[in-house]
């Protein structure tokens, strides 16, 4: 039992879980989930399908904060992915072909690769801290989406392309699946590999991993490699959302918030240990609490204000004197006549957590 | 010498406990310091000493027991407390802000004020005189960083001053500090002394106790053992009381270390002519199977710098390498790690181990880095290894999952040689593995090395402790000046002989 309450992602999950429960208590329908032609809808599956682009975001920022960086350039890359695509899929004679859809997705991604792998050369290669190495791109990128839309926003009308934020595949949004097959890829590649903790080697202590043989620079750079990625895939998704290319709309503070999810998760900014589930966590909260804002019917001028309520409340709940508060609190209440028990139970979990 | 029982004791510890998860870190332990003398804390790693030492410096609450300063009752919470109550620590590693300048170091908290801001220039120079009556002029403004770790520690000596302390803590403080600077330090531990000041004195040297204290508390597993005046307690009394067992352990060592090496096949390693401007001129450095070759040399004479060349941490600009005869480019220390050359950093802390990461992974760190990502060692593989070096070097906590930044530092030394020899490696080089960890785990090292280079492996031994070079070493490299002067058989070469050769061979006529 203690070790549940323990555990790293509890207080994560009571709040995720607090959440939903005070929306389904102020409006039952919140939680209602309901089949239509083979398809789910409702208020939970709309959150798991619009958390598509922060939840990719999200991993990226996970593995590039692990390694002690930060990532400010990934809503700069959605924009340059998301414009490249459309400008493909806009310049080629058939809109509605699937195989053009696919070569500019591809090509989408592959830019954003570059402009990953260019953040990580500025910090793993020439040493520059991450916070301008990719404040650069983080400025620059929108310029770079303008200069291939021509400064225009690009629409187009492609089926193929529109799939993949409204599609649905096995009764569940398109979006919402790709979001899986990247948390699952990314776990099955911590964990069946040694880059998990090779990772988190080279984030607690560079040196250290550099004088034991660890390639700390192919580590980093690889990092935001992935980082940039995740961000143009979240790119695509967001520009086929509105069938347009909004350079300077698609991805705005979507940094921030990814910062948000990864902290929330328990990830630390000082890098080193970090957790996949963690951000998942704390993605689907933020997600939620922006559902929430509308289904409580907040009004628009103050949600912002709400919004950052909310956060504080579950940042403060999470902190760790907070927690050791209630942890000792509920102690006291739990272990009244039981003080020999409760004494050798916390002292158990102290050891887990050693 | 003026501490005779009679003056009331400044601090007076009684019946401290200290319970850690599954640990009792201190069981009813008395601890008397009186004004006017200097007491050695005196025990093996993971005896209690640093617990002890938090405890009376606020950092650890007690479980139980009495802590009173000048008489009065005292319970810390923070280390501020314990501060204001006269008590000022320096720490094992030094712990100041290497960003700053030395000046803002020594008057941090206590920076001269002019109206609401704060006059750079006076106290710059109150800096200064607190560093001159350490007999040390240094350019205040300079940044910390820039000094060797021996200037750092006198800074942190000199910060404690500031505070005007009734009470000083050293712990550790001479570890990094070559002769004349310990020589420096005692003279003002005992011009504080004389001043009435209370030292608190924990060093793993046992000259430097005899030489500086007046009397010594002795403590093992967490229990006090005793106090005694300095002049009751001999040398080897104290040791055993330290440890619990006899010294023959440490002579042994240096009975099997003197043997013959044949040295007239190709060395494992051969260095010719590895320098880099400015940091180490050309040098030349060969070590055969089976063979321990020491670097002896004074703190700043090129000693780390060599071996760092020559494991590719840092880059040479002129000299090869050869492995086995063959030339080899170590641009990277993985690059060493693939020909079978594993170094040991003398820093602990910053470049050995990964604190966050369990004592496991930090074993497998280097075994896994060889392989590569892609590869991941197998769970069962991992443990194996890992349990293996664990039962032989003695590693405490025997936990594999413990997070190594918890463990003390003879313990995570020795998760550092399980790292390297999990390795496998043909040339092993260990900067300072013994510096700052207590007698035993000195010897659990000692032996471990000793013995692996009978069964052939190839070692380089950096200490600065001289005797420990002589007993471990076959053939004993000498620096000076960032400039390699000589090579001496140990087993034709004394104690005086090395130090007289350190401080005056070469002049002129380079060996």
């Amino acid at each position: 039992m203690t070790a549940v309450y323990k555990h790293r992602l509890f207080w994560p999950i009571v709040s995720l879980v607090t959440l939903i429960a005070i929306n389904a208590i102020a409006r039952p329908q919140f939680i209602k989930i309901t089949m239509r032609d083979g398809e789910l809808y409702g208020p939970l599956i709309s959150i798991l399908r619009e958390s598509a682009p922060l939840m990719l975001v999200a991993l990226g920022m996970t593995i590039v904060i692990a390694t002690r960086g930060i990532d400010l350039s990934v809503g700069a890359t959605m924009a340059v992915s998301g414009a490249v695509a459309l400008t493909i899929i806009d310049g080629s004679g058939d809109p509605g072909n699937l195989g053009t859809v696919l070569v500019a997705c591809i090509v989408a991604v592959l830019v954003s690769l570059v402009l990953g792998a260019w953040n990580g050369f500025l910090v793993s290669v020439v040493g520059i801290q991450p916070i301008i190495a990719t404040l650069v791109l983080m400025l620059a990128g929108r310029g770079v989406a303008l200069l291939i839309t021509g400064g225009f926003i690009t629409t187009v009308n492609s089926e193929p392309f529109a799939f993949i934020a409204s599609g649905y595949l096995l009764a569940l949004p398109f979006a919402f699946l790709i979001g899986v097959v990247a948390i699952v890829a990314m776990s099955l590649v911590e964990r069946r590999t040694a880059l998990g903790v090779l990772t988190e080697a080279v984030g607690i202590n560079p040196e250290a991993s550099r004088l034991a043989g660890v390639r700390s620079r192919s580590i980093i750079w690889g990092a935001y490699m992935v980082s940039g990625v995740l961000a143009g895939v979240a790119g695509l998704i967001y520009a086929s959302n509105i069938r347009a290319a909004d350079a300077n709309a698609a991805g705005v503070f979507i940094e921030l918030y990814a910062i948000l999810a990864v902290v929330l998760g328990g990830t630390s900014l000082n890098g080193g240990k970090f957790s996949i589930a963690g951000t998942v966590v704390g993605v689907l909260i933020i997600q939620t609490l922006e559902s929430s804002i509308l289904f409580l019917g907040v009004s628009s001028a103050q949600s912002p204000v709400f919004f950052g309520f909310v956060v504080a409340l579950v940042v403060v709940v999470q902190s760790p004197r907070m927690r050791e508060g209630l942890a000792s609190l509920s102690g006291r209440l739990r272990s009244r006549g039981a003080d020999a028990r409760n004494d050798a139970a916390r002292n158990d979990d102290k050891v887990e957590v050693a | 010498m003026n501490a005779d029982t009679d003056v009331p004791p400044i601090v007076e510890m009684r019946g401290i406990t200290i319970r850690f998860p599954g640990v009792l870190a201190l069981d009813n332990v008395d601890f008397t310091l009186r004004p006017g003398e200097i007491h050695s804390l005196m025990g093996e790693n993971g005896a209690g000493k640093s617990t002890l030492i938090k405890a009376l410096t606020g950092v650890y609450a007690i479980d139980s027991g009495s802590i009173a300063v000048a008489g009065k009752r005292q319970t810390f919470s923070t280390a501020a407390d314990a501060q204001d109550a006269g008590i000022s620590t320096v720490y094992q590693e030094v712990n100041l802000c290497a960003n700053l300048s030395v000046g803002e170091n020594v008057m941090l908290g206590h920076e001269k004020r002019r109206g609401t801001g704060i006059d750079w220039k006076t106290t710059h120079s109150e800096a200064a005189r607190h560093l001159a009556s350490l007999g040390l002029t240094l350019d205040t403004r300079s940044i910390l960083a820039s000094h060797s770790i021996a200037i750092q520690q006198l800074v942190a000596i000199s910060r404690a001053m500031v505070l005007d302390a009734k009470v000083l803590i050293l712990d550790e403080p001479t570890s990094s500090l070559d002769r004349g600077e310990v020589e420096q330090l005692f003279g003002i531990m005992r011009d504080l002394r004389d001043k009435g000041v209370a030292i608190l004195f924990v060093s793993h040297f046992l000259d430097q106790v005899y030489e500086i204290s007046d009397r010594i508390t002795v403590l093992r597993n967490g229990a006090l053992v005793g106090e005694h005046p300095i002049a009751e307690l001999p040398r080897d009394a104290l040791v055993t009381k330290m440890i619990g067992r006899e010294l023959e352990d440490l002579a042994s060592i240096a009975s099997s270390s003197h043997r013959e090496i044949d040295r007239s096949g190709t060395p494992v390693v051969r260095a010719t002519g590895l320098g880099k401007r400015g940091v180490l001129e050309p040098a030349d450095l060969e070590v055969f199977e089976g063979e321990v070759v020491g670097i002896a040399g004074l703190l700043g004479s090129g000693r780390t710098e060599l071996v760092r060349l020559l494991y590719g941490a840092d880059r040479a600009d002129e000299g090869t390498v050869e492995v086995h005869g063959e030339h080899v480019r170590l641009h990277q220390p993985r690059h060493a790690i693939e020909h079978r050359i594993s170094l040991s950093s003398e820093n602990r802390r910053e470049e050995g181990v990964v604190a966050d990461l369990t004592v496991a992974e930090n074993i497998v760190l280097g075994m896994q880095a060889r392989q590569g990502w892609l590869r991941k060692i197998p769970k069962k593989d991992q443990d194996a290894v890992v349990q293996e070096y664990i039962d032989a070097l003695g590693v405490r906590p025997a936990n594999p999952n413990a997070l190594v930044g918890n463990l003390s530092g003879g313990n995570q030394q020795k998760v550092l040689l399980a790292r390297w020899l999990a390795t496998a490696p043909e040339l092993l080089v260990l900067d300072e593995p013994t510096r700052g960890i207590d007698v035993g785990a000195k010897a659990d090292i000692q032996r471990k090395v000793a013995e692996l280079s009978a069964q052939g492996l190839s070692v380089i031994f950096i200490s600065s402790e001289l005797e420990e070079v002589l007993r471990m070493a076959q053939r004993v490299v000498v620096l000076r000046d960032r400039k390699k002067i000589g090579e001496l058989e140990a087993a034709t070469t004394d104690l005086d002989g090395l130090i007289d050769y350190i401080a005056n061979a070469g002049e002129g006529s380079a060996a």
